[in-house]
């Protein structure tokens, strides 16, 4: 008998969003003048990401990643920047909690429009090993402007 | 070619349904499944013939011990070992070069010395032998690969200039399938005076592995890559070497007397077996190669070449994959990419469909690096794949041309 659960489908995983900003990143590049950057990678997975970001009084002024992985990593990465450009710090730890959230299953985080296109991603999370792509970004967010 | 669906009977795990279809199960280069019959070995040890060997006197630990020395003994036969002493059980490969790396590496390597290890070895024929390198102040010194996957001849020859102590290789490649040549390596490597290491780890399951006609020294596999359970595997190597290698491990089985500040070692292979062994891992590595001595390895190297030879030609004729390592002969592993589709994005969008292959850097970075790739997707086969098989794994790839634009959906 079958006891799998329901199969999560691919459509919502891949959708022309997640593609576009896969294929033509935003942000993309080495920052001039950065005050913090942040390397990560999964060495399971071979993901890696670069985060730099130039934080003035607490604000972040500019942000910019290189990388290379995953469609997921990677589009999670280029939709990460285009949020957190004139953030404060305390609130770009509030969007990780929310996109933590929204990778856990948590509708409601995943129908919170300060998400922006980063809600294009709330599929990931009916794909468990993938969910470590999608939050790769916002880990090297939070190890860079952590105090 | 073997009747794979018949094969597949033997394995219960292939027998499941995944989302209403029969799993496509294509990493076997990873690890394999396991038939009834090794499955059965197990449980019939433990139900039967459980005790802790080379200890007892009692009738039961002698059988289990008997069951033991039964499993090394098959060993020995199917890779035609100089002698059941030269195997040594390990948990697998990478222990089995990791023991020959803190023994004899440790032993006869030192400053100013060279190891020798190739482009496309694994990790674990890699870096034990970075580990001894740097403890040792010896120079590690890698081996190129030419274009199409294998090992360059002309820079292995540059390399054995150097006279190395030791000479490293895969007999068949895990991350290309390339089926490097053994026994010309090793004498190549003899000539210059150097100890031969075989990884052969994917190519004990998959040929006919004849150490002795190798020559090589040591020789390392792993039991679970071959239908085994995992935690089975073995060094082979020439006995005289073992006998005067230092111990790797301390502990029980391994002595012969134990004084207050030192100790007399074991026979081999008892002196680098510490501990109580993987006695159902011996046992469960018998019944498979039982299983595989029935269907014949030249059979099972047909069959794999096959395979490979059919999901190449498909593969290949799907607009934007590019498939890695020699074309011709070569083992049943095929690597390859799919224009920028990330491998790890083929993998997720391949197992909606019930087929298994492995996305990543297949523990050689640095050949991922010389491939200018950050990864592959890797299918490799066994016996109880078969041309349908090929075929859903082409068919789903086109499923993921379809997402990503490459075909039309």
């Amino acid at each position: 008998m079958d006891t799998s659960p329901p199969e999560p489908r691919l459509s919502a995983l891949y959708q022309e969003l997640i593609l576009d900003h896969y294929r033509r990143p935003r942000n993309k590049g080495a920052l001039e003048g950065a005050t913090h950057s942040v390397s990560l990678n999964n060495p399971l997975c071979g993901d890696e990401i670069d985060l730099q970001l130039r934080v003035d009084d607490a604000v972040i002024r500019d942000v910019r990643f290189i990388g290379r992985g995953c469609s997921i990593s990677q589009a999670s990465a280029s939709m990460m920047t285009q949020l957190l450009k004139d953030r404060t710090v305390p609130q770009a730890l509030a969007l990780a909690a929310q996109m933590s959230a929204m990778m856990q299953g948590d509708e409601s985080a995943a129908k919170d429009k300060a998400l922006g296109d980063l809600r294009a991603l709330a599929g990931v999370s009916k794909f468990p090993v993938r969910i470590k792509c999608a939050l790769l970004p916002w880990n090297a967010l939070t190890d860079a402007v952590k105090p | 070619m073997l009747d794979a669906a018949r094969l597949r009977a033997d394995f219960p795990l292939l027998a499941r349904q995944d989302h209403g279809r029969r799993l496509v199960y294509l990493d076997n280069a990873a690890t394999t499944q396991k038939p009834e019959a090794v499955l059965h070995a197990i449980a019939d040890y433990y139900r039967t013939t459980n005790a802790n060997v080379h200890r007892g006197a009692y009738s039961l630990a002698i059988r289990a011990t008997e069951a033991y020395e039964a499993a090394r003994a098959k060993l020995a036969g199917f890779v035609n070992a100089w002698t059941p002493e030269g195997v040594v059980f390990t948990r697998g490969t990478t222990e089995a070069i990791n023991l020959v790396a803190g023994s004899y590496g440790r032993a006869h390597v030192g400053r100013g010395d060279t190891i020798v290890v190739t482009a496309m070895d694994h990790h674990s024929n890699l870096v034990p032998w970075q580990i001894l390198c740097q403890e040792k102040g010896a120079t590690l010194r890698m081996v190129e690969i030419t274009e199409d996957g294998r090992i360059d001849l002309s820079d292995f020859g540059t390399a054995l200039e150097r006279r190395p102590k030791i000479v490293a290789f895969p007999y068949v490649s895990n991350a290309l399938g390339t089926v490097n040549p053994a026994a010309q390596l090793t004498r190549l490597a003899h000539a210059v005076g150097a100890v031969v290491v075989v990884d052969g780890a994917q190519a004990t399951p998959h040929l006919k592995v004849d150490v002795r006609a190798l020559d090589c020294d040591f020789y390392a596999l792993s039991g679970h890559k071959m239908l085994a359970p995992m935690g089975s595997g073995a060094l082979v190597a020439k006995p005289e070497l073992l006998e005067v290698m230092p111990p790797y491990h301390g502990g029980g089985e391994m002595i012969s007397r134990v004084f207050d500040d030192h100790s007399t070692y074991n026979k081999i292979p008892h002196k680098f077996e510490a501990g109580t062994p993987n006695v159902e891992g011996a046992v469960g590595l018998a019944a498979a190669i039982d299983y595989l001595g029935a269907i014949g390895l030249e059979r099972v190297a047909e069959h794999e070449q096959a395979l490979a030879q059919a999901a190449i030609d498909q593969l290949t004729q799907i607009d934007g994959v590019t498939v890695y390592g020699p074309r011709g002969h070569r083992a049943g592993v095929v690597s390859f990419t799919y224009g920028d589709i990330h491998p790890h994005d083929i993998a997720t969008i391949l197992d909606q469909d019930g087929v298994c292959i492995r996305a990543g850097h297949h523990c050689t970075q640095p050949l991922m690096r010389r491939l200018n790739v950050p990864a592959t997707a890797r299918a490799s086969f066994y016996i109880y794949n078969d041309l349908d098989d090929v075929a859903a794994l082409a068919g789903s790839l086109v499923k993921a041309g379809a997402l990503f634009g490459y075909v039309p959906a």
